[in-house]
């Protein structure tokens, strides 16, 4: 029995394969997230300096040469360590980040459409709130509070971004909520959270997937600006600190363009990776969108 | 009094429509639809009654507000003698296992993202009636043999849009049935299906009913149909029945106006007609709109002065045979 | 010259998963004044047969054989822009649900016009004028044409719609389900209207509906498809009182009499066919109860059994001597 469902979940998931396969939006971004993911994971491991092996005098700000393949920064770094174990703490940051973000837009966003009535209104007043704030002056202010630790800035950007996906939850619950299927639970005594799991949560989840995705890129923006705008971890080392460290050394100015490129360039590449998987997904599991 | 399995009496389903904020601010009075306005019938134990009528008649309300669906207000609204009260916890865990809905659109009344097997099996599942994984399968698979679908287990782990029409209709019946209801408000089970795949689903219906003893509020528009499948029709317009008694009465020798006037253009096959079919002129009021006295006052080609003053009551014209007409 | 005739009409779509014969090697004709009726299942290619005729076929959709002669030229071999003319100025197609089409901020009056300017070249006010008359044709007060189609109810709609469809004096006018989604008493009004305008006019009328009971009063003429195929035409007579083909005699008996006894309904075992994989021989074999090795085999040819009655079927000598 159960190897005929899992069987289906093979079949569900090959033909959602086969549909990004087909997708060269999808595709695109899904092999440039892979290479990053993986160039965090080995990627320190293979290359045979640390973020520690500082170098001497004449080693600083060094172009690239065959030794140093993007060169060295201002402390005689070697900068595609740097760059790597940056993957790591970006990365990690964007995708924890979304997953509070995610759970919970979900969660306000079916509970206030599902509900609606008083309970709508308190939650999207407080959704509002959260939409419209300045978000990058409030992250600013939460950060220095709660101090420059990257635990502090996946919540800050966690709790901070999550607006966007509420509504549009919100307003698929809306319409679920409506749909026959939902009145013939209730009708053989179902229960309201019996209801929001089985019955809405699985109808607003290709949303919540898609959004998701495209929340990522911001988280990931977010820690980029607040780490160069110095509100990050100092003691490890992501993408937006290495600009930061970049922009404090002068290297924009003096031409070390091996320093500040690379991590602009790896945040442009994620944000970009993200994007197009978001907005393939959103086509590709929104039956509306695909008939066009 | 005992084997009336439902008991209405004057029900009425008001909806406000909400206009829009100029609309408020300029003052405008709320418009009320009187969807359900007055109701009063009521069903024996094993026997199906058909509310037959136009969309926008108030006859699938009626049905949803007996099972609780819709908030109504009634003089009397009785379920095996017992008054219908869904806000008591007990009660209403009770009486979602004996009354059950099937639906009109198999295609809106799935969930897509559901297996077969969870759905036939999810009244179980949110009553607590099951208590291993083994008695739920062995369960939704005799539900859905019952249902004409044999082998279950084939079924059990597709999704609906692998279904045919009459295949999902069957696996929303297999879901209504597996609780053993003794009530089911059936809404047009058959109008989206093909004519050859009606048939069968009719004849379960009727089969489960035998075989259970169930009672039957069967809605539909299709006049031919009531009369076919059940023992007493009713006659709705505008939230109001009309006329009400044997099913063979209605059709043969209905008193209502408009009763007569649904039996002079149903469609019989195989028959030419001569010349241009009986209709009725103009079309229903809009429903937000008062009407005073008859509400089909506006269409009826018998009226008088005191049709459009006063309402006119339900009237007993023979045992069992009710007709709400002046004229009659 | 008939108005106009099909002959050996086929219709293909190409999906991913294959070939869909919608319509295949069907034929009819309808003279001036002639209602003909075409009832099916879903998925039967009624629906299609209508949009080869009109050239509407979505693009997947392709006519590969067959000839569509209106009055003696044939549509078929028409390109796109010489289909423009004929589209509205012969035949007019009007769909199930039609009403929904009708632009919401847009008056009636100019929607009518719209068209007839399209196609008359004639002025706006000229357009106005005539769409005015149109309304009354279909028995709406000429001054609505200043309404908004919210403020029409559906069969009202629907009558607009028909006055579209007459807007350039079409010979023949084709109604997709017209009345499907309408209440019965609003049925029986349009079907009335539209008897009314086909002899008023002299135009042909096809009627294509899956509700068989409605065809005998409506139609002179019914053609029954099964799985893209005619499997039986004729008279109304024919259809009903001699019928000739195993699953016309199911279809009848689909719906009830409410002249005869209170009996159960027959049914069709089986479901209708997958058109991807049509049954060999006879398609309707699988479900037929007379089915023998022939006809899984060999389709059976549509042959004229009396006069203007066609059955394709082999078993048809048994079914006749059981009447």
């Amino acid at each position: 029995m159960s190897s005929a469902k899992s069987m289906m979940r093979k079949r569900k998931l090959k033909e959602f394969a086969g549909s990004i396969r087909r997708n060269k939006m999808a595709m695109t971004g899904t092999i440039i997230l892979s290479i990053f993911i993986l160039v965090a994971i080995f990627g320190p491991i293979i290359v045979p300096f640390s973020t520690l092996d500082f170098g001497d005098a004449e080693d600083m700000m060094q172009p690239p040469s065959s030794e140093h393949l993007l060169g060295t920064d201002d402390m005689g770094r070697d900068v595609l360590a740097n760059l790597m174990s940056g993957a790591r703490i970006s990365l990690l940051c964007g995708f924890l980040a979304t997953i509070i973000s995610m759970v919970i837009g979900t969660i306000i966003g079916i509970a206030s459409g599902y509900f609606g009535k008083a309970i709508d209104n308190v939650l999207m007043r407080f959704t509002d709130f959260f939409l419209v704030i300045p978000w990058l002056p409030l992250m600013m202010v939460l950060a220095a509070i709660l101090g420059t630790s990257i635990w502090n800035i996946i919540f800050v950007i966690g709790i901070t971004s999550w607006a966007g996906t509420a509504r549009v939850v919100r307003a698929q619950t809306l319409s679920v909520k409506e749909r026959q299927f939902v009145e013939r639970t209730v009708s053989i005594g179902a229960g309201n959270i019996h209801i929001m799991i089985r019955h809405v949560l699985p109808n607003v989840f290709p949303l919540i997937f898609a959004n998701t995705v495209l929340i990522a890129a911001v988280a990931i923006t977010s820690e980029t600006t607040l780490s160069f705008l110095g509100l990050g971890d100092t003691t490890r080392a992501s993408w937006g600190m290495m600009l930061h460290y970049a922009f404090e050394s002068g290297a924009a100015s003096s031409g070390a363009w091996w320093y500040y490129l690379p991590p602009g360039l790896c945040v442009v590449l994620v944000v970009l990776s993200f994007a197009l998987m978001g907005y393939a997904f959103d086509e590709i599991m929104n039956p509306k969108l695909k008939e066009r | 009094m005992s084997d009336n399995i439902v008991e209405v009496k004057d029900l009425r389903v008001h909806f406000t429509l909400k206009g829009s904020l100029v609309q408020d601010a300029a003052g405008r009075r709320k418009k009320i639809v009187k969807a359900v306005d007055g109701v009063s019938f009521e069903i024996k134990q094993g026997e199906i009654l058909s509310l037959v009528g136009e969309s926008g008649s108030g006859k699938t309300t009626t049905g949803k507000a007996i099972l609780g669906l819709v908030p109504f207000e009634a003089e009397k609204m009785l379920f095996r003698g017992e008054k219908i009260n869904i806000k008591e916890k007990e009660y209403k865990r009770k009486f979602r296992q004996a009354a059950q809905m099937i639906y009109q659109d198999p295609y809106q009344s799935l969930n897509p993202r559901n297996q077969v097997i969870d759905i036939v099996t999810e009244p179980l599942v949110v009553n607590k009636l099951v208590e291993s994984e083994e008695e739920r399968l062995e369960l939704g698979k005799e539900a859905l043999e019952r249902a004409g679908l044999t082998p279950g287990e084939d079924f059990f782990f597709r999704y609906p849009y692998e279904l045919s029409g009459g295949q999902r209709q069957r696996v929303v019946i297999a879901s209504s049935m597996i609780m053993g209801p003794s009530f089911v408000v059936a809404d047009e089970p058959v109008s989206m299906l093909d004519a050859s795949i009606r048939t069968g689903i009719l004849k379960l219906m009727m089969d489960l009913r035998r075989e259970n003893d169930l009672a039957y509020l069967f809605i539909t528009h299709d006049l031919s149909l009531a009369w076919l499948i059940s023992d007493r029709i009713a006659i709705m317009y505008l939230g109001k029945i009309m006329e009400m008694g044997d099913s063979e009465i209605i059709i043969s020798s209905g008193k209502h106006p408009y009763t007569k006037a649904l039996t002079d253009i149903m469609p019989k096959p195989g028959i030419k007609k001569e010349g241009p079919r009986k209709v009725l002129q103009g079309e229903t009021p809009d429903p937000t709109e008062v009407i005073e006295g008859c509400k089909f006052c506006s269409r009826c080609p018998i009226k008088e002065e005191i049709c459009s003053r006063e309402e006119p009551p339900m009237k007993e014209v023979e045992p069992g045979h009710f007709v709400a007409c002046h004229k009659v | 010259m008939k108005l106009l005739e099909v002959k050996n009409l086929r219709t293909y779509f190409t999906i991913s998963q294959g070939t869909v014969k919608a319509v295949d090697d069907v034929s009819f004709d309808l003279d001036h004044g002639e209602a003909l009726g075409i009832v099916g299942e879903s998925g039967c290619g009624k629906t299609t047969s209508a949009l080869s005729i009109a050239k509407l076929l979505p693009k997947e959709g392709k006519i590969v054989g067959g000839e569509i002669l209106l009055e003696g030229e044939d549509l078929a071999k028409l390109s796109d822009e010489e289909i423009q003319k004929h589209r509205w100025n012969d035949v007019s197609i009007c769909f199930q649900g039609a009403m929904n089409a009708l632009n919401p901020v847009m008056k009636i009056g100019e929607q009518i016009a719209e068209a007839i300017v399209l196609h008359h070249k004639s002025s706006e006010k000229d357009a106005m004028k005539k769409a005015a008359e149109l309304l009354e044709l279909v028995e709406i007060p000429g001054e609505r044409i200043n309404n908004y189609p919210h403020e029409f109810s559906g069969g009202m709609k629907q009558r607009v719609m028909i006055a579209m469809a007459l807007a350039c004096d079409p010979k023949i006018i084709i109604g997709d389900e017209p009345t499907t989604a309408l209440d019965v008493m609003v049925q029986a009004q349009i079907l009335n209207l539209l008897e009314r305008l086909r002899t008023e006019f002299d135009m042909g009328f096809i009627l294509i509906t899956h509700d068989l009971s409605i065809l005998a009063e409506t139609c002179d003429k019914i053609a029954v498809m099964y799985a893209g195929r005619i499997v039986e035409k004729g008279s109304s007579e024919d259809i009903f009182q001699r019928t000739g083909h195993p699953y016309t005699k199911k279809l009848i008996k689909c719906f009830p009499d409410i002249k005869g006894k209170k009996t159960m309904m027959e049914g069709i075992p089986g479901a209708p066919p997958n058109m991807l994989e049509i049954p060999s021989g006879c398609p309707f074999h699988p479900r037929c109860e007379y089915a023998e090795e022939v006809c899984r085999t060999s389709m059976p040819d549509n042959i004229e059994r009396h006069q203007g009655h066609f059955v394709a079927c082999h078993k048809w000598e048994v079914i006749r001597s059981e009447r």
